[in-house]
């Protein structure tokens, strides 16, 4: 999933000074499960923001709506009806949502409410971790599973470099070395030969150097 | 054993202190409370092992929000105590009570009734 | 091995020489006295000086100029070149300007990570990684071709190496990651600063049962420990760097006044032992910030005078 962190609430109320009616918008995908943009965190900045502007002795109005999700058009449809009669939109969805949001609502300024992290998953309650960075040219059979794009630290594709020491990586103690997880993966899975082949130098347009990406799939359009 | 504690405390019974989130703190406070306080049992003793933690740690963030807001992080508390501890939880009471009193009331309840 | 460039480098280890390299770190600065000073502390007693490419990511003169500073002064540079801050654009158009100035030598590294530096803010490249690099001077050099497939007008001739840690984790696939690096096309290997022989042994004795040691030059790196807190400090804060127990020990019983000494003591030391070390043939004496010590250490370490080539 998408992982995202909450804002600084400080930084929230910075975008929305001066407006008169917010709608604090929330998702129901990821961000729910990363528990930053949820209806519980919706409810949260909603009831801080409230609170701000009474005690800034103005009369603010904020609702409260999470839709079901913010990266498709029928979900955003829901608050057609609504959208123009606020000031701002606080979106606690991922990037995308944000600028879904902003593409079809163009009247209405739109402000992240989180800051989107990375394609992770949950390790335990309250803990996430980074597992891919999306090249659009996966790898992984042949890394034993682990990902070296999202998981080393320098991207090596033939590692580990010189400073992976007791299965950790040089930049954090507490921070797996992907290339140690490579080979143990591959050593579990009897197949510690293929170590020794080379990884031939990537092509990454694929990747985000490549520009802007879009999957078409004709055989699914209407 | 009669104990008094100031009468202007209004108790919310929750099952555990795991059970209280960061919003109905907020709440308490949108709708003009002037201070919470949370009373947990003592550390390692919670009967779900681990809610009076989380308990703590809402209230750190709530303590943040409060700051950040202006309504101020110390009008929120968490103390923590056993259950035979009647005396204590009076102390625990009257101390919050004075903080509150030093503090005077929320900020926002004065402002709604301006705009009243 | 036949002679393939017209790296002084190259000639010393294929006529059998035990070779002797050092290094200059580029100055933070621009003012090219400083890299000509270093230079010439060490000119005398190595072949070739090797010039770090912004080193633990901090950023300094470019090792590409500094390189041709030294080159300027009749001197032999290796140019040290990391991934971590140029795509292969770059890196490629690099290779050619370091050939332009006839510079012989091309060390290919991944280099620390920038959190370590002075940008812990930066973007990151590596669009290649160091094999990968070596890679691609290979056929640069060999095929004449760029990356994109295109001819090169005058292929740059370089004698290309990589480096090699025999004391990062895990310690079995160090010697499979060696030969991983003279597949890709490393001519020559600079390994790590040396302080635990016995496991730099057991390294290189594996090595040898798998004849890399036939395929491939290598320098065993050293460098002089300065004090006790030096040592402590390799041990404990460098990624990847082995310094036992015994060798800080050995720093830290000596009065402080001493330490200095004691540090380049063992460091010849160190040299003497690895000479009849099979495989070893050449060393790489890191000298952080303390170059003048350098002619001592190949004196005493009986490397000197260095064969004359012509
Ligand atoms: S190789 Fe690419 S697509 Fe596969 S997990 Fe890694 S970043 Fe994601
Ligand atoms: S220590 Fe491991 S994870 Fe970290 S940069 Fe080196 S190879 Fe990558």
């Amino acid at each position: 999933m998408i992982v995202a962190d909450k804002k600084p609430v400080e930084e929230i109320i910075e975008y929305v000074q001066g407006c008169k009616k917010i709608l604090v918008l929330g998702c129901n995908e990821c961000v729910t499960v990363c528990e930053a943009g949820g209806k519980k965190e919706v409810g949260v900045l909603a009831s801080a923001l409230r609170m701000y502007f009474l005690n800034q002795g103005e009369d603010v109005k904020i609702d409260e709506v999470t839709l079901e999700r913010q990266c498709d058009h029928e979900y955003l449809e829901e608050i057609r009806d609504v959208a123009d009669e606020y000031d701002a939109i606080v979106s606690l969805a991922c990037g995308v949502g944000v600028q879904f949001m902003a593409e079809k609502y163009h009247s209405v300024p739109i402000y992240p409410g989180v800051n989107t992290c990375f394609l992770g998953a949950t390790e335990q309650r309250g803990l996430w971790t980074e597992r891919c960075q999306a090249c659009g040219n996966c790898m992984l059979a042949i890394t034993g599973g682990i990902c070296p794009v999202s998981r080393c630290a320098k991207r090596i594709l033939n590692g580990p470099c010189g400073g992976s020491s007791n299965g950790k990586c040089e930049i954090d103690s507490n921070l797996d070395c992907a290339w140690q997880l490579i080979i143990d993966r591959l050593k579990a899975l009897g197949r510690l030969e293929d170590y020794e082949k080379i990884c031939s130098i990537k092509d990454w347009s694929t990747d985000r150097a490549g520009g802007p990406r879009k999957v078409v799939r004709e055989d699914v359009q209407i | 054993m009669r104990l008094t504690y100031p009468t202007s405390i209004k108790i919310v019974r929750v099952p555990c202190t795991g059970k209280v989130d960061i919003i109905h703190m907020l709440r308490a406070f949108e709708k003009g409370a002037d201070g919470v306080c949370v009373i947990g049992c003592m550390e390692g003793d919670c009967h779900f092992k681990s809610g009076n933690f989380r308990a703590r740690k809402r209230v750190e963030q709530v303590q943040k929000i409060l700051t950040t807001v202006g309504i101020g992080g110390d009008r929120v508390k968490m103390y923590n105590l056993s259950s035979g501890e009647g005396p204590t939880f009076a102390r625990y009471a009257n101390e919050i009570h004075e903080i509150i009193m030093e503090l005077g009331p929320n900020p926002i309840k004065l402002k709604k009734k301006q705009a009243a | 091995m036949s002679v393939k460039t017209p790296s002084k480098l190259e000639k010393i280890l294929s006529e059998g020489h035990l070779a002797v390299t050092s290094e200059v770190g580029p100055p933070r600065g621009s003012d090219p006295e400083e890299v000509i000073e270093k230079a010439n502390l060490i000119k005398d007693h190595v072949d070739v000086i090797n010039v770090t490419d912004n080193q633990t990511s901090v950023t300094r003169m470019s090792s590409l100029a500094a390189c041709i500073h030294i080159k300027q002064m009749g001197l032999e540079p290796m140019l040290q070149m990391v991934t971590r801050d140029k795509n292969r654009i770059a890196l490629q158009s690099d290779i050619l300007g370091a050939a332009s100035f006839d510079i012989f030598n091309l060390l290919c590294l991944s280099g620390d990570h920038q959190s370590f530096g002075d940008n812990p803010k930066g973007q990151n490249v590596h669009d290649l990684d160091s094999m990968q690099l070596v890679q691609t001077v290979r056929m640069m050099r060999d095929e004449g071709k760029f990356l994109g497939g295109a001819d090169i007008k005058r292929p740059p001739k370089l004698f290309v190496g990589a480096a090699a840690n025999p004391f990062a984790d895990p310690f079995e696939i160090r010697v499979p990651r060696l030969a991983k690096k003279i597949a890709c096309g490393a001519e020559y290997i600079q390994t790590q600063c040396i302080y635990n022989l016995d496991k730099f042994e057991e390294w290189m004795k594996l090595a040898c049962d798998r004849g890399l040691h036939e395929q491939t030059y290598i320098l065993a790196g050293v460098t002089p420990l300065k004090s006790a807190g030096m040592a402590k400090f390799m041990k404990n804060r460098v990624p990847g760097m082995d310094v036992p127990d015994d060798v800080i020990k050995r720093m830290a019983d000596t009065p402080k006044e001493k330490q200095a000494e004691e540090g380049i003591n063992i460091c010849i030391e160190t040299i003497e032992r690895l000479k009849s070390v099979e495989g070893v043939k050449g060393f790489h004496i890191m000298a952080i910030e303390w170059e003048e010590k350098v002619p001592g250490i190949v004196e005493r370490a009986g490397l000197y005078p260095r064969p004359e080539i012509d």
